[in-house]
Order: C-alpha cells, then structure tokens, then sequence
C-alpha cells in the first residue's frame, strides 16, 4: 500500500538518510528500532513531509510520486489519507479534547459536524477517554493527551498512521496505558509505522520490525526473525544492551 | 483654594473631558484599530515568509520606529503640502498614528505568531489542514492571548500620545486645556487637571485589559502562571 524507494536525507552536510527502502502491506505494524541519530525519526517525518526528502520515490494507494518535487496540494491530499502521533502529543492548545478531534474532520474533510462529534466521540472513547471530551491539553495528564492525539489519529479512519516515538515524553507509569491502546489498534489490523524504544510493544504487537542506523536499515524482517534468529552482531549487540538496561 | 480658580476648574472639567469623548478617544481607537490591520497584514507577511514583499515591510517598520511620532506628524501635516497633497488635520493624525502604532504592533504580533510552538502548525498539518487554515483556526488564537496585554498596553500609550495632535491643530483634549490655560493663566490647576483626566480614560482601558485577559484565560484554558 505504502511503498518509498531511495530516501534521501540531507540536513547541513550531515547526510542523515543514506537511501532508505521501505514496504508496507494493509495491515502491518512496523516497528521502527534503532540507535539515537540513526534517522528513524526524520525517516518518518519524511514520510508525511514535515521534513522534504532530496530524493526518493513514494508509490501510495497505486499512484508514484517524487518525494522532492511533490505538489503542496498532492501532499495535503496524501496526509488527509495517513496520520501522525508526535512523541510531544503536539494536541491544539486553544481547543477541547473533542475539538482536537473533531478539527481535522469539519474543517480539512469537510464532513458535517455531527458526524464529526459521533466519529470523535467513538474515537475518544476507543481510547478510554469518555469522561474527557471538553477537557483542555493543560488539563489533561500526559497519557492522557497522547490518547488524544491518538484519537485525533484514528479518528479519520487512515490508511497508514505513523507513531513518532509516541511514549518517550511519557512518565514511566503512564506508558503502559499508551501502549495498551496502540497495540489494541494493531490488532484492529490498522497499518502503522511506529518509531519506538519500547522493545518489548516491537516484540509483542509488530509485525515487522526495521532497524536503522547510521541512516541506512540494517534489517527488515518479521518480528520473530527479528528477536529469535537475529543473525548481525549490530543488532544482536543492541538488542543486549537494551535489555540488560531494562 | 480661592472661589475664581474652583469656578475656572468646575467649567473647564466638562469642556475638556468632552473633547477627550468627541475627539482623543475616537481618535485613538479608529487609528489603533487601522493600527491593527497595518500591524497583522505586516506581521502575517514576515511569519509566512512571503519573499517579494517582506523587504518592503522591513523597511517600513525601520523608517517609523526610528522616527519621532511627533515629526511624523508634522512631516505629513506641515510637509506634504509642499508636494500638493493637503491633508485635513484629523484624517491627517489618524494616519500618521495609525501608522505608527501600526509598525510596533506588527512586531508585538509576529512575536507572539513565533512564540507558538512549531508542533502546533505541525500537527494541523498532519490533520490535513493548509496553511491558512492552521493559522486561522489554531496559531492566531494563541498569538493573541501571548499579544493581547501588549497590544493593550500599545493602546493605552496611544491615548497619551493622541495629545501631539493638538500640535497640527486637532482640537482634542490637551488643545482644549492650552486655550482655557492661555485665557485663564491657571497652567498649574489646568494641566493637572487634563493630566487627571487622562488618568480617568487610562484606567478604563486598564479595566477593560484585566476583564479581556481574564476572559482569554477561560477560553484558552488559563495557562497563566499563579504564586
């Protein structure tokens, strides 16, 4: 469904994508693991051009793309077909909860405002938040927001939703609850790209697990390819060092 | 006290406050307000970085912050008709002042527009939004509670700075008291007493700020910091 060939990144002479391939199918869940500085992050964030890739081919709902020479209009089109959750939750500060939800919706697709409050309401709900609707982000917990900013993704039913390391910002107790919800949408069979360091949500709700570094993807295979017969010392060491600090 | 000054301060009170009502303060509210839509096209075009005319918008703001106000006005009023262009003094004031403040509180609201976090525009358009319509409907909003006790306090600078036009013969408050003090030869009495009733129109606007900024506080949540 979603396919990028040749991802190219350049910020200041500090190439930071080296050519990046990437697939993904209706339905998976990819996680995305890596070291610090290894380009996940900018990898997504070019994925929905919050940052502009040099180069790369973006092949979406049957039609290919060039990435740099994309059109402001194509790209508004393709990002009313895909979401984002940011790892700061980014939720609009001057509205509700339901109004961060609802915002998209009325205003981006048009769609009549009582649709708009049903579909959010379910979303919000979905996300264990029913009590919350006309709360404000400074009201809220930091779990709680990114449960927003989840609803506010779903909410438009996208064909792919990108999770930039969604709980880094969290405490630690309220992570799993975060976790929890993603990983309920996996099983919806929702396709979703996820930058984490959360080992254990790769290894239990992802389908596929990618590991970056240095800007280039070192593997990219199923999830238990990835865990029980990793082969590259790379990753093997990584994988170990992540666990001892858990 | 003696009688002849109480009688001179008792009729001169309501001449002179008239003239704040009929004169200073529209004066000062029709320019802010022109001063507003100066300062927000000056400001959207900077923030959006439209290339072609921020140069000229640059040099605008330079040209008016680097000069006094009361040269401005004289420059358009005293100077213009050396050109053929005569202006009537108080369309000529409301100009010079609206573009005045205009250049301030262009800076005030691209401050405020910057002081937005970046992730805001980010996630609108990621919710699919363009770029107006993030501005519109999320940024601006912000921006105006950050601008709004500047812009207020741009305000209440007006209404004081409104007396430099009785220097081009609007006959506004302060002009009103130079006359009654040149008849009368009370400077003291009368000017305190205009200064008074500057103090009176201040405070109001004061008020009306306190009563805004709490209402902008419900709206956006409050996000004020309390001791």
């Amino acid at each position: 469904m979603l396919e990028v060939k040749g991802l190219k990144k350049t910020f200041d002479n500090n190439e930071v994508l080296k050519g990046v391939d990437l697939r993904l199918g209706k339905g998976d869940v990819l996680a995305v693991l890596g070291p610090s500085g290894s380009g996940k992050t900018t990898m997504l964030r070019c994925l929905n051009f919050l940052e502009r890739a040099d180069e790369g081919a973006l092949t979406f709902l049957g039609a290919e793309h060039d990435m740099p020479s994309m059109k402001p209009k194509q790209i508004a089109e393709y990002r009313r077909h895909t979401a984002f959750v940011f790892q700061s939750f980014n939720l609009f500060l001057n509205k509700t909860a339901i109004q961060n939800v609802t915002e998209g919706l009325t205003v981006a697709r048009r769609m009549p405002k009582a649709e708009a409050r049903e579909r959010a309401e379910r979303a919000l709900i979905e996300v264990g938040l029913e009590g919350k609707f006309d709360s404000r982000p400074n009201e809220l917990s930091g779990g709680q927001q990114q449960r927003v900013a989840i609803a506010r993704a779903i909410a438009a039913d996208p064909d792919v939703i990108f999770f930039d390391e969604p709980t880094s910002a969290l405490d630690p107790e309220l992570i799993g609850g975060v976790l929890d919800v993603i990983r309920s949408l996996a099983e919806e069979g929702r396709t979703m790209i996820v930058v984490t360091h959360e080992i254990s949500f790769a290894r239990n709700a992802a389908s596929r697990v990618m590991f970056m570094d240095g800007g280039r993807v070192l593997a990219d295979e199923s999830a238990h390819e990835f865990f029980e017969e990793q082969k590259l010392p790379r990753i093997q060491a990584f994988l170990n060092k992540i666990e001892r600090e858990i | 006290m003696n009688e002849r000054l109480i009688n001179i301060l008792l009729e001169s009170f309501p001449k002179i406050f008239l003239q704040g009502i009929l004169i200073t303060i529209p004066l000062t509210l029709v320019s802010f307000a022109l001063a507003l839509v100066i300062a927000m096209i000056c400001a959207m075009i900077q923030v959006a970085n439209v290339k072609w005319l921020k140069p000229f918008v640059r040099f605008y703001i330079w040209i008016v912050r680097g000069t006094p106000l009361l040269v401005q006005l004289y420059l358009i009023y005293f100077g213009l008709p050396d050109l053929g262009i005569v202006l009537p003094a108080l369309p000529c004031a409301v100009m010079v002042f609206a573009l005045n403040e205009g250049a301030y509180c262009a800076e005030t609201m691209r401050a405020a527009i910057e002081s937005v976090p970046q992730g805001q525009l980010e996630a609108g358009y990621c919710v699919g939004m363009s770029y107006m319509q993030i501005m519109r409907r999320i940024v601006l909003p912000q921006a105006f509670r950050t601008a709004f006790p500047p812009l207020s306090n741009s305000l209440i600078s007006m209404v004081k700075d409104t007396s430099l036009a009785a220097n081009i013969t609007v006959m506004e408050m302060f002009m009103q008291a130079q006359r009654i003090a040149g008849r009368t030869y009370e400077h003291l009495a009368l000017y305190a007493e205009t200064a008074l009733i500057y103090l009176i129109f201040c405070t109001v606007f004061t008020k009306l700020q306190r009563m805004g900024e709490k209402k902008l506080n419900t709206l956006s949540g409050g996000s004020s910091i309390r001791a």
